[in-house]
């Protein structure tokens, strides 16, 4: 990659600790691979530190608040060493930036995480100043924005505010070539995954969901993919029950550039342009 | 939660999208209202500054609010209103039944009111011999039917015209079969009028108060309220402490705000103002608390009374749209009302909170920033210290964190769990116990977890730059359903 050459010393000599979320790493391990060709693409030092398990997410949102306390202490201490903390998951990004607070209060080595932390693309937009990432993706691309990134990470702009933001996802993405991203009735509705809300409301949590497949089949689809594999496991479930045409793919998979398969059956699916 | 006396959230939604089709149907009205809304704050370049205005206005108000509610009261009555303080719904209901005793009212038109709705003004009243009538043309036809409002600013939202065409063919002899909005409108026009002329007294809501001038401000799209005023010589406005705002000068930022933000106008089609009665003629304003004292004095849901009531929230929100306001059962219903409620009655109210994704689309339509979803995830906490989460959840929640505090019995946990998703035969996997698997395939279960694939790399990578096409990537998408 040509973009490594534009880092000073400073940037390629800080360390990364890789966070990756407790479901990625035992359910989509090759997220978590794809993160770390990323991030090793640019030269960057990146270490995984292996103690780390949850942040506490699940414990929080279901308002078990002492339950979440010593997650969240373990994985200040574990992170403290590192300059830098990226995670392939907005919403457990946030979890650590905007509601670490709620459990640690202003535990200082807490306020040192909350400053260093960051989403994959965030970190590569924000920290290292890219804007484009090179590549070939022939794809027609459907870009789920998943809640927790738009809205209290602001990765991109959101369809409520108005006021324009800086396209962290897209913008990268955009730079592949050959990739095509498809029009949204809905540009950013909900999937309806919500952590436990997704079996504790079971029936409203699976139409949110079909809606949100629907509206991507009818803008023609082929590859789904989002910065949170938690939103895409959902529809991944939905998708794989129904047989819908369309593969599921991480935004970390396809910088690494990874090519799509049907999560329902291993074959590779055709280009957009074939 | 503690067995409530109504059915929860997640058992009347499930109901309600049993009708895929109507459940369709109700989500595409609103998201209708929510498109027409985004379409008319895009004609104002200052939309967001005007959001931070309106939500500074409201929490200074809300700061020095016995000040505010003072003034308001000195200025209406030096116009001669008649200001009543009620402290609870009760002694808000009594104090309404007694002005309507007093001078012998017993037909009383009423515009919408969310706050007479909260107290359960009109039962109380038709048991005390006065007869209500709603003039909102939503709220009255749900009165028809007998039930409460679904939506804050359209009540009736959840029902179809055919539908209001038999319930008006029912009650009012309408023609049977015809659901032509013109024709149903018109009946009801008609009918209402006769309520208009014969009644005692009018009762409305308000919308905001300006304590500088004392003066109260009603916007409806129907006129309902005016006319309801107008014809008889005893207007009752009812108000929360909530609904002060300093000055008239101020008051341009909230209708700005309110009819775009409820149904993508750009301003109510009547927005009445009320300074004093009527030569001849009586005005008695009663102010309510009714547990907004105990919000405000909250640092979490303070910002909750900022609400202008304009339902923008439950247009935007994807498990409102698809669930329906009855599912609530709480009079505003949505995310709103999923904060409000519980502070009236977490127990009955427990499970709203969780009637949420957190996707916080709520929060950035507010047009007064109420940073409504955090709030939902505070009430969780309250829910869960107050023991009203079920001990399931807790007791559930507590075991994972101390496996998480462990990374090997993490670890072994996850190796084991994975096995048994990859050897077990899909009908012990998908049975009724797993939610997640009614209508959703649960993931692949890869052999390896992330940490082995991460460990093994280094193993046999050693410290060498890594390359740009790594082997493991295969095993993880090895995708055998």
């Amino acid at each position: 990659m040509s973009v490594k050459n534009q880092f000073s010393r400073a940037v390629l000599a800080m360390r990364v600790g890789l966070f990756i979320p407790c479901y990625v790493d035992q359910f989509y391990p090759d997220v978590g691979m794809a993160t770390v060709e990323v991030l090793e693409k640019l030269n960057l030092e990146v270490d995984f530190p292996a103690e780390q398990t949850c942040c506490g997410q699940p414990m929080l949102n279901t308002g078990c608040t002492s339950a979440a306390v010593p997650l969240a202490k373990r994985f200040v201490e574990i992170f403290a060493e590192y300059d830098y903390v990226v995670c392939p998951s907005g919403s457990c990004t946030s979890m650590v930036r905007n509601h670490f607070h709620e459990l640690l209060h202003d535990d200082p080595g807490y306020l040192k995480l909350q400053k260093k932390s960051f989403e994959l693309c965030e970190f590569l937009h924000d920290v290292l100043g890219l804007t484009r990432w090179e590549g070939e993706f022939p794809y027609r691309v459907g870009i789920h924005q998943s809640c927790h990134g738009l809205r209290e990470l602001r990765l991109e702009g959101c369809s409520e505010e108005m006021r324009s933001r800086p396209q962290k996802v897209k913008g990268f993405l955009s730079g592949l070539t050959g990739i095509e991203f498809t029009q949204l009735k809905r540009p950013d509705e909900c999937c309806g995954f919500g952590g436990t809300f997704a079996v504790a409301q079971e029936a409203i949590s699976v139409m949110m969901g079909d809606d949100r497949l629907e509206d991507h089949q009818q803008a023609g689809t082929e590859v789904l993919t989002a910065t949170d594999m938690s939103c895409l496991m959902h529809m991944e479930g939905i998708i794989r029950r129904n047989k819908i045409p369309m593969a599921v793919m991480h935004v970390a998979e396809i910088l690494a550039g990874r090519k799509p398969t049907k999560p329902w059956k291993p074959s590779e699916i055709k280009p957009a342009s074939a | 939660m503690n067995a409530p006396v109504h059915k929860e959230h997640a058992e009347l939604a499930s109901e309600f999208v049993n009708n895929r089709q109507r459940a369709k149907w109700h989500d595409s009205s609103l998201w209708f209202v929510r498109q027409k809304r985004d379409r008319q704050t895009q004609t104002i370049p200052e939309w967001e500054q005007l959001r931070s205005l309106a939500s500074t206005i409201k929490q200074h108000t809300l700061a020095k609010l016995p000040y505010y509610l003072e003034e308001f009261e000195r200025n209406a009555t030096k116009m001669g209103a008649v200001v009543h303080w009620a402290r609870d719904a009760e002694e808000h209901n009594r104090i309404v039944c007694d002005i309507l005793k007093n001078y012998g009212a017993k037909k009383i038109v009423k515009s919408k009111s969310m706050l007479t709705e909260e107290c359960h003004l009109n039962p109380f009243l038709e048991q005390n011999g006065i007869e209500v009538v709603d003039t909102d043309l939503g709220e009255w036809i749900v009165q028809l039917r007998h039930e409460p409002p679904s939506h804050i600013v359209m009540p009736a939202i959840h029902i179809k015209k055919q539908e209001i065409s038999e319930l008006f063919h029912e009650k009012l002899g309408t023609e049977e079969g015809n659901s032509d909005p013109t024709y149903l409108a018109r009946e009801a026009r008609y009918h209402l009028r006769q309520k208009f002329v014969q009644a005692d007294a009018g009762i409305t809501g308000v919308n905001f108060a300006v304590a500088s001038t004392g003066g109260v401000v009603v916007c409806t799209n129907e006129g309902n309220a005016d006319l309801g005023v107008s014809l008889p010589k005893l207007h009752i406005a009812c108000m929360g402490i909530e609904k002060l705002i300093p000055r008239s000068e101020d008051l341009s930022v909230f209708t700005r705000l309110l009819g775009r933000s409820a149904t993508g106008q750009p301003i109510t089609a009547y927005t009445s103002h009320f300074h004093g009665p009527r030569p001849g003629c009586q005005l008695h304003i009663v102010i309510v608390d009714n547990g907004r004292s105990a919000i405000r004095a909250s640092q979490d849901f303070q910002n909750s009374l900022n609400c202008i009531r304009c339902g923008a929230c439950m247009n935007t929100c994807p498990v409102y749209r698809r669930s329906g306001g009855h599912s609530y059962s709480n009079v505003v219903p949505g995310p709103i009302g999923s904060i409000l409620a519980p502070s009236q009655d977490p127990k009955s109210h427990g499970d709203l909170p969780f009637a949420c994704t957190l996707c916080g689309s709520c929060s950035d339509v507010c047009p007064v920033k109420i940073d409504i979803h955090h709030q939902l995830l505070t009430w969780r906490r309250e829910l869960a210290i107050k023991k009203i989460v079920p001990w399931t959840k807790r007791w559930s929640m507590s075991m994972a964190s101390i496996v998480l505090k462990h990374p090997w019995v993490y670890s072994v946990g996850g190796k084991v769990a994975r096995l048994a998703l990859r050897v077990m035969p899909r009908w012990m996997i998908y049975n009724g116990l797993n939610a997640w698997g009614k209508q959703r395939d649960l993931p692949p279960a890869p052999k390896k977890s992330f940490r082995e694939l991460y460990r093994q790399r280094g193993n046999s990578n050693g410290q060498e730059s890594p390359s740009h096409k790594t082997n493991v990537s295969n095993g993880s998408k090895d995708l055998k359903g």
